[in-house]
């Protein structure tokens, strides 16, 4: 059987608000996957390290404050820099709709905005594991 | 008067014929219904369904112990709750023009918003600030920003009240020293701090160092005040955050309360009087959607405090045993999706605030679901307070829901599910000890779960999320933060660097080190640094040395 596809939740920046982060992460074990959630305050350097070590095959960014124009494309330029590419990066959170086109021109291959259901999320999953 | 056994044999009757015949026909929607956070209501209330019928012990009058019905005997017919909107954004100057501009709107106090470095007490040339400076809250680095946030709003005139944790001491010292400045005495100032540390290590996350030198700067700052700055209110024990984490309303109040019993024995231990201390705590709790429940969990939450300062601690004076309280409507409950629908939420969320008896009132915004506020968002969120103030009709009598069979069973029913909580915490060694164990944070979370679930399986309804979607264009008037604005703080901070006479600047941060180290009350060392310019990362910084810094432990 084909390994079991590993999600890193990740909360970058100084926000505190973990609550969707941690329903995601919760949500996705539920569905079966294996799900590493690194708590608050994290660097993009030590998300990149966690998601190196872990093996993992996507990061799921969560992040309220404001700074994901800052934040989440840093992420995607250090995995690549680690010739990491191939892991996914997703967002959420707070997130204008006009940041979301610039976010995914950098690399982020999803947004989710408040109100996704948790549904739309597997589907993206789904999608984009590797057979 | 009709005694209860006559009304619960005649409501069975009642059961049996005219509800019956219509039941048969037309079934209920559900088997079961519960209030927004899970407690079984039933279909009717009456006289019987009040579990203990004793008018002068459980409610009294307004003004006295046991408070369930508020804590001034005129209420809203001496004067309406003060209208105080959280505010700040960007750098100092912007913020005050915001402040200057609610004022004149009628708001009658102020509420600084700080950004997430200044919450963590770091400055915003720190490597951790990009992307952060400005966002959630002004920037302030220095005594400097402070002067720039207050220019031309005399601190005598005005109640602030500062959404401030781990560093509340830094900024409260920022504050005396504008005043200082304005020649207004610390005597003179009005307004609240936050300094809830307990509940960042659970909810909001904007610790910075362990719970006990936490405490610590807690207590000196109860101590300080008492002494220098009596109207200030020195704390805010806050359920806002943890209801917004995703509690029910029972645990926002059990978990809120256990919180304040742990200052109390904090202030306790210190050597504090209960009748001073007692008297400047207030707390912060959050409006959700479901009215009743609401008002109830307010006026449940006031007897018990009451009841706690009264028989656990041994307060006399009854003003150490009010439990006087902001508000804010729920954040989490507004939506992305149909904005202006949230309006009509914030406008239920007030009515319970002021119904279940608040002291002050924050009504968000439609659009914060989406980024900052706008300015006519923000006028539209003040507008609704002043409606049910002042049309609504409401406020001409005290606690008016007061007697309601419904009510009076749910403020009972709430009381009890909270006194549940706060023996099981104490079993678990009290509130510091249960958030170690991880007890809080998994409680809090399991709430947060299945509402969600609820959401998703649409077993709860989320009107413009759920049900009765529309396709809509994405709202194009969001307020921006210029992302040069980092650059902008730090060239100031450089220039505060360098007009600032280093010497006392260094002497007066050696000396607060030697205090840090010492059992001494650290708010005059804080305040003389402030006063010589010593930045906010830099006075953090001796006690991060001093006191080392939290780490979480994650519970999922």
């Amino acid at each position: 059987m084909a390994k079991k596809t590993r999600i890193l939740m990740a909360k970058p920046g100084l926000d505190g608000h973990d609550r969707g982060a941690k329903y995601i992460a919760r949500a996705l074990k539920d569905q079966g996957y294996e799900v590493i959630y690194t708590g608050i305050r994290q660097t993009p350097e030590s998300i990149v390290q966690t998601a190196l070590q872990e093996d993992v095959d996507f990061v799921g960014l969560s992040l309220l404050s404001g700074a994901h124009n800052e934040l989440f494309p840093k992420i995607v330029e250090l995995l690549r820099e680690n010739d990491a590419e191939d892991i996914i990066v997703f967002g959420g959170g707070v997130i204008p709709e006009q940041d979301i086109p610039v976010l995914k021109e950098k690399g982020v291959k999803a947004v989710f905005t408040p109100g996704t259901p948790i549904d739309e999320v597997v589907d993206f999953i789904e999608e984009h594991t590797k057979t | 008067m009709t005694d209860k056994k006559e009304i619960s044999r005649e409501k069975e009757k009642w059961e049996k014929t005219t509800l019956k015949k219509v039941t048969d026909r037309f079934p209920e929607m559900k088997d079961e219904f519960t209030t927004g956070s899970w407690l079984p209501i039933k279909r009717l209330y009456t006289p019987a369904d009040r579990k203990a019928d004793n008018y002068l012990e459980n409610l009294g009058f307004p003004g006295q112990y046991p408070f369930t019905r508020g804590v001034q005997p005129t209420m809203y017919r001496g004067r309406y709750w003060t209208m105080r909107q959280y505010a700040g954004f960007g750098t100092a100057k912007e913020t005050n023009e915001r402040y200057k501009y609610l004022l004149d709107q009628g708001q009658t106090g102020l509420s600084v918003a700080f950004d997430l470095p200044t919450q963590i007490g770091i400055d915003s040339d720190h490597s951790l600030s990009i992307g952060e400076v400005g966002k959630v809250g002004v920037a302030i680095d220095s005594l400097k920003d402070m002067e720039l946030l207050f220019e031309g709003i005399p601190l005598d005139k005005v109640s602030t009240s500062m959404t401030i944790n781990a560093p509340a001491s830094v900024l409260l010292a920022f504050y005396i020293a504008v005043a200082e400045k304005q020649g207004v005495s610390k005597d003179q100032l009005r307004g609240t701090l936050q300094n809830d540390i307990l509940k960042e290590y659970v909810a909001r996350g904007t610790y910075i160092f362990p719970p006990e030198p936490s405490l610590r700067l807690i207590t000196d700052i109860f101590e300080y005040c008492g002494k220098e700055v009596p109207k200030f209110n020195t704390i805010s024990i806050s359920g806002y955050h943890i209801r917004e984490a995703g509690s029910t309303a029972v645990q926002e109040v059990a978990f809120t309360i256990a919180d304040g019993i742990e200052y109390v024995k904090a202030a306790l231990d210190a050597g504090l009087d209960i009748n001073k201390f007692g008297r400047r705590l207030s707390f912060f709790f959050n409006a959700h959607n479901d009215l009743m429940e609401e008002i109830a969990k307010f006026r449940a939450a006031r007897r018990i405090w009451a009841k706690i300062m009264k028989d656990k601690f041994g307060a006399t004076n009854e003003k150490a045993m009010r439990l006087r309280f902001h508000t804010q409507t729920g954040g989490s409950t507004l939506t992305a999706q149909q904005p202006n629908n949230n309006i009509v939420r914030v406008a239920i969320q007030t009515l319970a605030a002021v119904l279940g008896g608040t002291q002050s009132l924050h009504t968000n915004s439609r659009d914060e679901a989406l980024g900052l506020p706008t300015e006519k968002s923000v006028q539209i969120a003040l507008r609704t307070q002043q409606i049910v103030a002042e049309e609504s009709g409401v406020t001409n009598t005290v606690d008016p829901l007061a007697g309601s069979y419904y009510i009076e069973n749910l403020t009972d029913t709430i009381e009890e599910k909270v006194f549940e909580y706060l023996d099981k915490i104490e079993e678990l060694g009290g509130m510091g000890q249960a958030i170690e164990k991880g007890y809080i944070q998994k409680q809090i979370q399991d709430s947060a779960y299945k509402y969600q679930r609820e959401i998703e399986e649409k077993e709860r309804v989320v009107v413009g999320v759920n049900k009765y979607q529309t396709e809509e264009e994405p709202p194009d008037d969001i307020l921006k933060v210029d992302p040069e604005l980092r650059n902008q703080q730090m060239d100031k901070l450089e220039k505060v660097k360098e007009e600032r006479d280093s010497k006392k600047v260094q002497k007066s941060l050696q000396s607060l080190e030697k205090a840090a180290a010492s059992d001494e009350n650290l708010m005059p060392y804080i305040l003389e640094a402030a006063r010589n310019y010593a930045t906010l990362g830099e006075i953090c910084d001796v006690m991060r040395n001093e006191f080392g810094e939290y780490q979480e432990s994650i519970v999922l």
